[in-house]
């Protein structure tokens, strides 16, 4: 089984594929589909960032691997003024680029690369603004960057300001996104001189742990480390994304030693690849969270009591059971368990039909009737949402609550369930961006999502100036003390029911040592080593 | 000849016509619009809702999206994939011989074991042979593309280890493609078993996308050849002392293959089909996949762009075929 991969390393080292390796070590990953492209502030996908940003770009800011923790990445240091509005990044110095086949930089890194990484995002008037048909900085605009960034100060050649708008703590996790990755001002230029501008999304050059060497497209792609990375030269020499779309067929191929790593195995499968004696299976819980969010505005669910009885029916064991099959895990915050700041001192709603029978007729609440909205699609935080509706109902039926599910096409579904008058309870969910615990109790329940992201019309006072001003504070412990009480105010009201977390697995060949899963759900290979 | 000719190139104009209506068409009944979907659950302001519409051209009239969608395929501008940005013709030919590769391979298995398949049981009519070989046939025909490449990639991939599980040369082998076909870049690559591993990447998914053209293949010419036996030159020839092989192979054989050529022409439809699947199961990077993947990202530009491509394809080897068929049966071209 294993002997396909070290045929491949022996090959490749007889081919002189990578002259004067004498033994290179090849990391094979069968990546679960294509990436849209390399310029990774173009695109919102997972995919995309596991080619382009992870491997070949650093950021200001990282995470560190495994964590949600922010670390020093292209920036050594950096502070905050005392009013939150500025933030000073103090640059690495002697960062190399990559040098490639079509690139040969003649610089290190410095304040002109940051500049010019997020001024072709936020500035119409750059060149690189539209330098692709379609280019709509998604996520630069999603994380509302353009109205927090008054502007970017080159101070000196090591040195950059960013001047904010309002004071916003998770700006440093922003900047850490992969969106915010860093690439070569001069590579830029020297595409625009030779009019080859949309090169910059097809073939990448940065400062990361690896360096792109080839793309077939929806087939293979190379990379190889990068030999002056500041950080050090990675452990394996050679990493391969091999494309496999279909779950079973990746699996086959890692149980057949096709690769070393192959992510997104099928529930069903589990079983079998733990059973291989070559293999490891790592879980963790995603980064996410899957709901129901009652309509707080609508009579008689703007009776917290009501909402209490309504959580303490639903059986979330059945729900893992049915719905996730195992890859999922009971949900009782908001935020996910892997997040800094996560309650675990908080008690859920606990399952028992009689009693939250004998509260609803406290409430003085009789033949209620309700809504389910059933998502039309599959998310990681909810596989089936019309199976999860009717579990749901069967729950409710037993406290004598008739449910009625309904669905709208996935774009209605999203702007529909904004309304403030919106019939029913909704079911959806949210995966984290940034790692930030205001990336979900402020954009998912904070008064200004009314309206919007916070499909439970829920705002509540305690809460909102709790998350408020959290997010004003730069130090992180202070901060995680006012997220743990907005977890009890949240507890308390029940504007949701906390529905699961998914569980991500990743299978790997046992040769593989040093990966981490990543709480943000990306699929990082730096540090990653492979034995023989 | 050339009349025919031109006279079937003249009706390609409306079909051609007739599928850029139904590939705009289509695009816009699927539900879901792209904008929204494309933002997901994180959303957009109106504003900008309003102006990613205006930049992709859905906010203007429908019949005006189709008039400019017309002028700009007249220019051979397919559009750009929404998502990788990308020219949608270049991505198309990148991705184009793949399916060519495959589609090619496939056929040749088809034809080369279908056809005398077909011959035997047609000549042992009735026989053992000819009742196994039709029960396979109907079986093939029958076969769920998705389950049973799995079922081959399970057996022969993962049990036995003969054959590869997917992709279309091993990674040990690297080199810049010359004509995007690999067993022919192999051979340029001048490396060492690279042409091998290509070939042995290709026997799988070749045999999971012959099985249906293979099983029609099979039928029709065991019914054209049952037809021909029965004429009266058939009979002439046996009587005239004829050996069975002469009398199939010769006389009965070139007049049965006329039917047999029309579906070998239909099968390339067919085949294009079942690339979707097949390509799926087996990472080929062909455009198959590509089309299954831009429909489930709501990519319009690809979907749009492929749909017709791939139906102009099929148009162009229909009348290869119609061609062909007026050569070998001159009573065609005469009416």
């Amino acid at each position: 089984m294993k002997k396909t991969i070290w045929a491949i390393i022996g090959s490749l080292a007889t081919v002189g594929l990578f002259a004067g390796v004498a033994q290179a070590k090849t990391l094979v990953y069968c990546s679960e589909g294509s990436p849209e492209g390399f310029d990774p502030a173009l695109y919102t996908a997972g995919t995309t960032f596991n080619a382009s940003s992870r491997p070949v770009y650093n950021r200001l800011t990282e995470f560190k691997r495994g964590t949600t923790k922010i670390i020093p990445g292209l920036a050594k240091s950096w502070s905050a003024s005392a009013d939150g509005l500025e933030y000073t990044f103090k640059l690495r110095p002697g960062v190399k680029f990559h040098t490639t086949s079509y690139f040969t930089p003649t610089r290190d890194f410095n304040a002109d690369d940051v500049i010019f990484s997020f001024d072709r995002q936020r500035q119409e008037k750059s060149p690189w603004f539209k330098y692709t048909e379609g280019a709509a900085w998604e996520y630069f605009n999603g994380m509302g960057m353009p109205s927090l960034i008054k502007e970017i100060v080159k101070v000196d050649d090591l040195t950059v300001k960013f001047v904010l708008n309002r004071p916003e703590s998770p700006t440093i996790a922003n900047l850490a996104m992969d969106f915010a990755s860093i690439v070569s001002k001069e590579y830029a230029d020297k595409l625009q001189k030779s009019g080859k501008k949309s090169d910059l999304n097809q073939k990448p050059i940065g400062t990361g742990p690896f360096q792109f060497v080839d793309y077939q497209k929806d087939a293979v792609i190379r990379y190889k480390a990068h030999p002056n990375y500041w950080n050090g030269k990675q452990p394996i020499d050679d990493l391969v994304f091999a494309i496999t779309t279909d779950n079973s067929v990746r699996m086959q191929k890692l149980m057949a030693g096709e690769c070393h790593v192959a992510p997104y195995p099928n529930p069903a499968d589990l079983p079998k690849l733990r059973a291989d004696k070559s293999l490891r299976v790592l879980e963790q819980e995603g980064l996410n969270v899957g709901y129901l969010a009652y309509n707080t505005k609508v009579a008689p669910f703007d009776n917290v009591k009501v909402r209490k009885a309504l959580n303490m029916a639903i059986n979330k064991q059945a729900i893992l059971d049915a719905v996730f099959e195992g890859a999922g895990k009971a949900a009782k915050n908001p935020i996910p368990p892997t997040m800094w700041s996560y309650n675990n001192s908080v008690k859920d709603d606990q399952f028992d039909p009689a009693k939250a029978k004998k509260m609803l007729a406290e409430a003085g609440v009789k033949d209620l009737k309700l809504k389910i909205w059933a998502m039309p699609v599959a998310r990681p935080y909810n596989p089936n949402a019309r199976r999860m509706a009717e579990v749901i109902q069967a729950d409710f039926a037993n406290i004598g609550v008739e449910v009625e599910i309904v669905s709208y096409e996935w774009g209605e579904y999203l702007k529909l369930s904004k309304s403030l008058k919106r019939d029913g309870a909704v079911l959806l969910g949210w995966t984290g961006d940034n790692g930030d615990p205001d990336n979900f109790l402020a954009v998912l329940l904070g008064c200004d999502a009314v309206g919007g992201s916070n499909r439970a019309q829920w705002c509540n006072e305690e809460f909102d100036s709790l998350t408020s001003k959290a997010k004003q504070i730069s130090n992180q412990s202070e901060r995680a003390k006012l997220y743990k009480k907005a977890q009890v105010v949240f507890k308390r009201e029940a504007p949701w029911a906390t529905i699961a977390h998914s569980v991500v697995f990743m299978p790997m060949s046992k040769k593989v040592s040093g990966y981490k899963m990543d709480p943000l759900g990306s699929h990082r290979f730096d540090g990653v080593n492979i034995s023989k | 000849m050339l009349k025919f000719i031109l006279r079937r190139f003249a009706l390609l104009v409306p079909t051609f016509l007739g599928i850029t209506i139904v590939a705009f068409g289509f695009v816009r009944i699927l539900p879901g619009d792209p904008v929204l979907l494309m933002a997901g659950e994180r959303g957009l302001t109106p504003e900008r809702y309003q102006r990613l519409l205006e930049e992709f051209g859905y906010n203007r009239p429908l019949w005006q999206q189709y008039i400019d969608y017309l002028g700009d395929l007249l220019r051979g501008d397919f559009g750009n994939s929404f998502v990788t940005k990308q020219p949608v013709l270049s991505e198309f030919f990148t991705l184009f011989p793949a399916t060519v590769e495959l589609s090619v391979c496939a056929m040749v298995i088809a034809i080369i074991v279908g056809i005398p398949a077909g011959i035997v049981a047609a000549s042992k009519r009735g026989s053992f042979w000819d009742q196994s070989i039709m029960g396979t046939a109907l079986v093939g025909y029958s076969m769920p593309i998705f389950w049973w490449g799995l079922l081959l990639i399970i057996v022969f991939s993962g049990w036995l280890g003969w054959t590869p599980i997917s992709g279309r040369i091993s990674l040990v082998y690297f080199f810049q493609a010359k004509t995007g076909f690999m067993l022919i870049d192999s051979l340029l690559s001048g490396q060492d078993g690279a042409f091998l591993s290509a070939l042995r990447h290709l026997i799988l998914p070749s045999l999971v996308l012959a099985t249906i053209p293979l099983a029609v293949i099979a039928r029709q010419t065991r019914s054209a050849m049952l037809e021909v036996l029965g004429e009266d030159y058939v009979r002439t020839a046996r009587a005239k002392g004829l050996s069975t092989r002469r009398v199939v192979g010769l006389h009965a054989l070139r007049n049965a293959m006329i039917p047999v050529i029309t579906v070998i022409g239909l099968s390339v439809g067919t085949l294009l089909a079942g690339a979707i699947l097949t390509e799926t199961i087996f990472s080929w990077p062909g455009i198959g996949k590509w089309m299954v993947h831009s429909i489930s990202r709501r990519d319009y530009q690809v979907v749009q762009g492929g749909l017709l491509l791939i139906a102009v394809i099929v148009m162009v080897v229909n009348l290869l075929v119609d061609m062909a068929y007026g050569l070998i049966n001159p009573r065609i071209r005469h009416n």
